[in-house]
């Protein structure tokens, strides 16, 4: 079988973000950039998956120059080769255009089954799996905790408020995934040193036979700000009984909330 | 010329729904256009007067047994026809488990851009969504260009507010001939009977501070007297005290309660992530330093050992 797992390189969200001068972006000099939570996830799945019945892990990722080192840990992990697609610098691309690229390199590769994290930690945009599925007329699910593969089809947990439904896709399919599918593994040292002579191709944009007119983002932020700081912040004092009391009175009687 | 809004259910419409339709209507009133709505479920009837006072001038249904669960086979070809159809320039979903992909799948079909899990859009010429980026660190107001420009909203996050107005008309389609390609075998509550953590209008959720999954019958105690659903911060999910769709946070659940009572979490920036957006928000803690005091609204320092009960039975009398 071969899995293709979607990766994305964003920045920590332990990092402290900084509104730049131009009120439309954040300071990037000082974030620290991991592989996005979720994709380790889908990572890991994938690579399992390969260990136990054979076959080929492609880890396919879209960003600048540095995206490349996210995907050399997932090689670590256990991945066999990497397909990077590299955007020219200042493009911007939506998430209609990310998904037209990796729609394009997924159509060259066919895939038996593509997983990818549920979403990108840096936007929480959680579309771009739906997209690529739909722009290949692939099955998808979203928000996959349970994965098993049967002859040409993949049956899955996919989690919904309060419950879940259990699904049955035909393969080629593409599921985005969720966290509590499995725990990732650290890659080990051997694994590091042997994941930097896998195979890591470069396409551009230009390579799959999209202009930057049709991926280029059709949304720009206008403008960013800090959330809300607004909060009362009243410690409320007293023995336990009368803070209670207190508190409660506050949520039903001041603010109606209760 | 339109605005098209999504109406999610799940049995009945949910109430994100009507949350959906009061942006919606908003938008469409500030850009002098109708505003239409499609329902894909078993059956609306009997919930059509729910849907007056929106403005919304027709809800095409389309209703059938095998539409009662959310299928993309099923689904995105109508939404995407159906927006064709009336010429759609803005769209409005819910950000629900399901709501997400539905509309994910349709921009992609429609080949535009999608504002997903947004606390707010309004029309000022063109569409602005106002999108959380960055664990909610950030608040950004995003301008979508594409036609139709797609938004889904976070539950909780617009108050549904019908105003007097007629029953919509309501537009009987029959579903289209589709080859459903997923199967759905199984639909399993997890939780049944418990309110949902991301619809719930008050949420408890307990940290570390509970000490132990012997004892978290002190926060189910308190949601209860409460009416709340129950959450659950990373470090307890981790330690598997509960299941994970408990968790609120960055890798958890997204919640908007009016009332969000943190008992025993530190409130690191993953939990806060999950959270951010309460209406008002509650902490409980021993630890005077502790981060969540400085983004809740009403903090007790103490032992919630102490605090959880008592605040059980203060709101139980007042509510007796």
């Amino acid at each position: 079988m071969k899995i293709a797992v979607l990766v994305k390189r964003v920045p920590d969200t332990a990092s402290v973000f900084k509104v730049a001068p131009d009120g439309k972006s954040v300071l990037t000099d000082d974030l620290k950039y991991v592989i996005s939570p979720y994709d380790e996830h889908a990572a890991e799945e994938a690579i399992r998956i390969q260990e136990a019945g054979g076959g080929e892990v492609v880890v396919i990722s879209l960003g600048g120059g540095d995206t490349q080192e996210i995907m050399r840990t997932v090689l670590a992990m256990g991945a066999d080769r990497g397909i990077h697609i590299a955007p020219p610098e200042g493009l911007e691309l939506g998430g209609h255009g990310v998904a037209l690229a990796l729609a394009a390199v997924l159509k060259r590769e066919a895939p038996d089954l593509v997983l990818a994290g549920k979403q990108a930690v840096d936007g929480d945009a959680a579309q771009v799996p739906e997209r690529v599925a739909e722009l290949l007329e692939w099955p998808h699910a979203s928000v996959v905790s349970k994965l098993e593969l049967g002859a040409g089809k993949a049956t899955v947990d996919r989690e919904i408020e309060g419950g879940k439904y259990r699904i049955e896709l035909p393969l080629p399919a593409v599921l985005s995934i969720e966290k509590g599918i499995n725990t990732p593994r650290y890659p080990k040292l051997p694994n590091i040193m042997k994941a930097k002579k896998k195979p890591l191709d470069t396409v551009t944009l230009e390579d799959l036979g999209l202009s930057a007119d049709v991926v280029r983002s059709q949304a720009e932020i206008a403008q960013v700000a800090s959330p809300r700081t607004d909060r009362r912040n009243k410690i409320v004092g007293g023995d336990t009984a009368e803070a209670a009391r207190e508190v409660v009175r506050q949520l039903r009687d001041e603010d109606k909330a209760l | 010329m339109s605005v098209l809004v999504l109406l999610e259910q799940r049995g009945g419409l949910k109430a994100c729904a009507f949350e959906a339709a009061t942006a919606a209507r908003e938008i469409a009133s500030a850009a002098g256009m109708e505003l239409n709505a499609v329902y894909i479920g078993q059956s609306l009837t009997g919930q059509e007067e729910c849907l007056a006072g929106y403005g919304i001038a027709k809800v095409y249904a389309y209703e059938h047994e095998s539409l009662s669960h959310y299928s993309n086979d099923a689904y995105v070809p109508i939404v995407r026809d159906l927006a064709r159809e009336l010429d759609a320039k803005v769209i409005i979903g819910s950000a629900t488990a399901l709501g997400k992909e539905l509309c994910a799948s349709v921009a992609a079909r429609l080949g535009v851009e999608l504002a997903q899990d947004a606390i707010g859009a309004a029309w000022d010429g063109g569409l602005v969504a106002k999108k959380p980026l960055y664990a909610g660190k950030v608040l950004a107001d995003v301008r979508i260009h594409s036609i139709p420009a797609m938004v889904s909203l976070r539950p909780n996050t617009v108050q549904a507010a019908p105003q007097a107005g007629p029953t919509p008309e309501i537009v009987r389609r029959s579903m289209p001939e589709v080859t459903l390609r997923s199967v759905i075998r199984d639909t399993a509550a997890a939780t049944a009977g418990k309110i949902e953590l991301t619809e719930a209008k008050i949420v408890v959720s307990g940290g570390r501070g509970v000490g132990g999954p012997e004892h978290w019958h002190v926060i189910e105690n308190l949601a209860e007297a409460m009416g709340a659903a129950v959450g659950a911060s990373r470090a307890v999910v981790d330690a598997g005290w509960v299941h994970h769709a408990m968790q609120v946070g960055q890798t958890g659940k997204v919640v908007s309660p009016d009332i969000y009572v943190a008992c025993g979490i530190s409130g690191a920036i993953q939990h806060q992530a999950g959270m951010r957006t309460s209406k008002i928000i509650v902490a409980i803690n021993k630890d005077p330093n502790a981060n969540i005091f400085k983004l809740c609204d009403y903090g007790i320092v103490g032992d919630l050992f102490e605090v959880c009960p008592a605040l059980a039975e203060e709101v139980r009398k007042v509510r007796a």
